[in-house]
């Protein structure tokens, strides 16, 4: 009689690959999209009134103070009751993005807001547009300051892209899962899948530190 | 030329100018001195129609200002404009601080639009400074860089709000002679000023504002040396 547990073996490095592939694809993609709408909602909110602000910042709170793996079940859930259940990689993405488009548009507002009023008014008083000063003069100085943040939202949302697997979406957490049932050796599993997340991260922030580097002149 | 004729503008319940009225004469430099808040920098910001306001008119070379169909982006490449605050853009160099406006509102060519700005800025005295990051220099040569990026826009005027107010001492010398250099070459200003020295010996003429009315208008000499009116007798004893 054989053994109801399998060893890990080489035949498993598809599956594996399959599922760093997966975390990555679903990070980008929520960096992406998460990066572009924080930055519009992040540059509304600087310019909105109080009013504005006060709605639109309690719908944020919200998405950033509940845990994103309620929001992840309670989102796929609601999809499926309401009759149009969603593949675990699309509610997953949709979910990652506008959480990380919370974080992002604070982390964008912050940007906006330090470059000074002065600053804008010497801009005009050189003749230039109000969209020529936003884009050549507040975009740069504002992505400049909040370069570091952006950075650190980025790496936690590969991190937390591990938790979309409680939805089904077979990434690199949820792999190794079913690898460490079948083979019962989640020693070695486990140390190969955290050592998989941080070569898919350092890159990131090495790259942010020799940016930042070349940005502190 | 600058013409403000009876001019009134209020933030909320505070009128803050009360009906002034000033020409200022190509080539003419005016300085405006009085004490704090008494409506110094918002004329300034009303005449580049920063501020609007609430009654009364500014017209530039007979341009109304404040009228709608006035494009006031236009408007403003004829007045330079230099601030308290310096304001250098951080994440360009000097020359390309100087250089941006030539190129993107006067739709330069790279190449000209340098070309202006290394010139204006070597009038400045910062010739030796084009690849440097503006934050790495003094705030006298962060001001002076202002004046040369306005210099830049080719304006007919320059508006200038208390350039060396938020200088240390020793810097404020230099901007003053980059100013007076301007003055001799016969740019026309209005200086917003506190260097009663500097009113006195560069200006032609010197307003005295006060409560937001001009209390006293002369020539430069006799209204520092010698002024007229009790009010300006009882600031400049104050500020010598
Ligand atoms: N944007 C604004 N909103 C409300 N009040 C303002 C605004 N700008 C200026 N004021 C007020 O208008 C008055 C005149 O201000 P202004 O800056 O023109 O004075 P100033 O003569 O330049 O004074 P200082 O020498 O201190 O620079 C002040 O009481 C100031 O508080
Ligand atoms: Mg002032």
């Amino acid at each position: 009689m054989g053994s109801l547990f399998t060893p890990l073996s080489w035949s498993d490095s598809g599956l594996i690959l399959t599922g760093v592939w997966n975390t990555i694809i679903i990070s980008v993609l929520a960096i992406v999209v998460g990066t572009a709408l924080g930055l519009i909602v992040g540059f509304i909110r600087s310019e909105s009134n109080k009013v504005v602000n006060v709605l639109f910042g309690s719908l944020l709170d919200v998405l950033r103070s509940v845990p994103l793996i309620i929001q992840l079940i309670l989102f796929s859930t609601l999809m499926g009751a309401m009759g149009s259940p969603l593949a675990p990689f699309v509610a997953g993405s949709i979910v990652l993005s506008l959480y990380t488009m919370a974080f992002m548009s604070e982390v964008f507002r912050g940007g906006f807001e330090s470059v000074s009023p002065s600053m804008q008014t010497a801009a005009r008083s050189l003749g230039m547009s109000n969209w020529q000063t936003i884009y050549h003069i507040r975009l740069p100085i504002s992505l400049r300051a909040v370069f570091p943040s952006w950075l650190g939202v980025s790496l936690s949302v590969i991190k937390d892209s591990a938790l979309v697997s409680v939805i089904g979406y077979m990434e690199l957490l949820r792999t190794s899962e079913q690898l460490i049932s079948r083979t019962q050796q989640p020693l070695e599993i486990l140390i190969g899948v955290g050592i998989f997340y941080f070569i898919i991260s350092y890159p990131l922030s090495y790259y942010g530190r020799y940016v930042e580097r070349k940005m502190a002149i | 030329m600058i013409s403000v004729q009876n001019v009134h503008k209020s933030f909320g319940d505070l009128e803050v100018l009360k009906g002034v009225s000033l020409d200022v004469n190509k080539g003419e430099v005016l300085s405006v001195i009085g004490g704090s808040g008494s409506g110094k920098s918002t004329l300034l910001y009303c005449i580049n129609a920063i501020e609007s306001i609430n009654k009364g008119t500014i017209l530039v070379d007979d341009v109304n200002v404040h009228a709608k169909v006035t494009n006031k982006d236009k408007l403003r490449q004829k007045l330079g404009m230099v601030f308290q605050q310096w304001n250098s853009f951080p994440h360009m160099t000097v020359l390309e601080n100087a250089a941006l406006a030539p190129r993107i509102v006067k739709k330069m060519s790279k190449e000209e639009a340098i070309e202006i700005a290394r010139k204006e800025l070597e009038h400045v005295g910062l010739g030796d400074k084009l690849d440097v990051y503006p934050t790495k220099m003094s705030g006298g040569q962060q001001q002076r860089l202002a004046i040369a990026r306005a210099l830049a826009m080719k304006p007919d005027y320059m508006l200038l709000d208390e350039v060396t107010s938020a200088l240390d001492p020793e810097l404020v010398g230099e901007v003053l002679d980059t100013l007076r250099l301007l003055a001799e070459e016969g740019m026309t200003m209005i200086c917003v000023t506190h260097e009663m020295g500097f009113a006195r010996d560069v200006s032609d003429r010197v307003a005295y504002f006060h409560q937001g009315v001009i209390a006293e208008i002369g020539e430069a000499r006799q209204v520092i040396t010698d002024p007229q009116n009790p009010l300006t007798q009882k600031f400049l004893s104050k500020v010598r």
